[in-house]
């Protein structure tokens, strides 16, 4: 217990005591938030698991990848 | 529909511009955290041993400047991630077992482990001892350069895939040797050398910050201290990562000839191979290697190419008509032509296409067997399948070229700039000479151009694969249409810009407030 508040106390009065560090941490939530609910979410797919069932992955990639010519 | 009689061929080119801009945005941040974390070691190693108040402020102050450099940079990787799954996914596929798990490793242990010291960095000067947050400082840094090991073994395997083997049945490559995969020869060899540029660029950073309250006339004793710090580290790290650039030459003369034979320009190679210094490489556009043996106007150290490449004044070095012709190597070994390779790799695929259907259709495990030796035996050659012209397989000479040269001079002017630094401490002028302070300061953005040139020279020089002779990028490629692709480029590009524009502003202000001394 007495680990766990002296953990507890580094953290909080850190934070507390943080000045251009606030900064930062703002910077670092809005970039956060931008990449993974905005970027991740409407851009950035999975190409695989949207276009095809689980456990059929092998099936599309293969026919992706032999070309029907050779 | 197949997927390759219909690619979009501006698409692979977006995904590659889009790969490319992330990875280069992120390296801006990656060099500065490593090397500033050796730097602000060695301060408060200082501050640990001499109790001066003056060592902890200064120690404290380049803490400062790393804690905004990696706010900044902090998850700027994952984007790289999220470009894989939706741009890559071939490739991912094919190769996510094997190139995930040491991108698992680093998110899990190093990540983490450098996230706690952190804290304990930055929160912790007047809650824990002096000696525990001294080693949480180098545990910090010792945490982002684990960080970077794995990342450059993820990065190394797709330039050498070794511990692997392709299932056909799964299509995935799968691990044998988790051993090769991450102390493969070409893993530790890019980890040295890109590790100790990153500290070079780390102590020119450091000079030159200094060298700006010299010029400004202010904090004078923490700038002449600190430049000295930053001119000893640099000055052992300049003249290492020499060394190291010899021997990552050595290894990409054995395991990638045609990068090398493209960084040097080296048309026709042979042995007794002079080191081209500088020559008239069209920078726009590629040049004519199937005609010319050489650039024009070209100014060449003797020998020297033959001794980067295999340790022998005298070695063998393959040009590139040589890699597409095929050549006999010194130890008597055949490297096959281009042909041949195509021939092994159209091989691969139509057994691999074989056995999918044998498998469909029940055939018995004799011929199953059989097809999986056909195509384990021609597995190393597979992307060769997909090539149809010679020209393919040549990456874009005038890049590797010229980046090859600006990472090599900017190695020798740093060392020079250090030297020239050590000798103004040791004449005790380091504070009067104002042109070098000018010089030490003009070098900041010269060391990421440099560092920058160095990733440009490995990535260019390996195309057009994704994976080493087994995945070109056409092939690795999502179906996407390019415009999509093309969009997101264009975010990125706003958003890196914009969280740039931020750091340097932070920066900036941060070093004009100054150390609290």
């Amino acid at each position: 217990m007495k680990w766990l508040n002296w953990i507890w106390h580094l953290y909080y009065d850190g934070f507390r005591g943080m000045t251009l560090g606030k900064t930062l941490w703002a910077i670092i939530l809005i970039k956060l938030f931008i990449m993974f609910f905005v970027l991740k979410l409407f851009f950035f797919p999975n190409y695989i698991n949207e276009n095809v069932q689980e456990g059929e992955e092998d099936e599309f990639v293969s026919e992706q990848l032999i070309p029907q010519h050779l | 529909m197949n997927h390759l009689l219909t690619i979009d061929t501006a698409m692979v080119d977006w995904a590659r511009a889009q790969f490319a801009l992330t990875a280069i945005y992120h390296w801006l941040f990656v060099p500065l955290t490593l090397g500033l974390a050796v730097m602000m070691g060695i301060m408060e190693t200082l501050y640990y041993r001499t109790g001066k108040e003056f060592w902890k402020q200064t120690a404290k102050y380049w803490q400062r400047l790393f804690g905004i450099n990696f706010a900044m940079g902090v998850a700027t990787g994952i984007i790289l991630e999220f470009e894989f799954g939706t741009n890559w996914s071939n490739y991912s596929y094919l190769v996510g077992d094997v190139f995930g798990a040491p991108l698992a490793i680093e998110g899990i242990v190093a990540f983490f482990m450098e996230s706690t010291f952190v804290a304990v960095m930055f929160f912790g000067w007047n809650k824990v001892s002096k000696g525990f947050h001294l080693a949480s400082t180098w545990l910090t840094g010792l945490g982002a350069t684990i960080s970077a090991w794995w990342i450059l073994v993820a990065n190394s395997w797709m330039q050498y895939p070794v511990g692997q083997e392709f299932n056909p049945e799964t299509m995935r490559n799968e691990m044998t040797s988790f051993l090769q995969v991450a102390l493969s020869p070409v893993a530790v060899d890019k980890f040295i050398h890109t590790v100790l540029s990153a500290w070079v660029l780390g102590a020119v950073f450091v000079v030159g910050v200094s060298s700006w309250y010299l010029l400004k006339k202010r904090n004078i004793e923490f700038a002449t201290k600190s430049l000295r710090v930053g001119t000893i580290f640099g000055l052992v790290s300049s003249v290492l990562i020499m060394a190291s650039g010899h021997h990552s030459a050595y290894t990409v003369a054995q395991t990638q000839p045609m990068k090398l034979a493209a960084m040097e320009g080296l048309y026709k190679g042979g042995t007794d191979q002079p080191l081209t210094l500088i020559s008239a490489v069209n920078p726009f556009r590629q040049p004519d290697y199937e005609r010319q043996d050489e650039p024009p106007m070209k100014i060449a150290v003797p020998y020297a190419l033959s001794f980067l490449a295999t340790n022998d004044i005298h070695g063998l070095v393959p040009g590139v008509r040589d890699i597409l012709d095929g050549y006999t190597k010194a130890d008597g070994t055949v490297e096959l032509s281009l042909e041949q390779k195509i021939e092994r790799g159209r091989c691969a695929i139509t057994a691999l296409q074989e056995y999918r259907k044998a498998k469909k259709g029940g055939a018995p495990e004799v011929i199953l067997n059989e097809l999986r030796t056909e195509i384990k035996e021609n597995m190393p050659y597979f992307g060769y399948g997909y090539v149809r012209e010679r020209s393919q397989v040549v990456p874009y000479i005038p890049v590797c070229f010229y980046a090859f040269r600006v990472m090599v001079g900017g190695g020798c002017l740093f060392i020079l700039l250090f030297a020239l630094s050590l000798f103004f401490i040791y004449k005790g002028k380091i504070t009067e000479m104002r042109w070098f302070h000018w010089i030490a300061l003009l070098c900041i953005p010269v060391a990421y151009i440099v560092s920058e040139s160095g990733w440009l020279v490995a990535e260019f020089g390996r195309q057009p694969w994704t994976i080493q002779d087994m995945l070109p990028t056409w092939v690795g490629v999502s179906h996407l249409g390019s415009s999509a692709v093309m969009t997101t480029f264009f975010l990125f590009l706003i958003l890196f810009t914009t969280l740039l524009a931020v750091e340097i502003s932070i920066m900036c202000k941060q070093i004009k407030k100054g150390p609290e001394l």
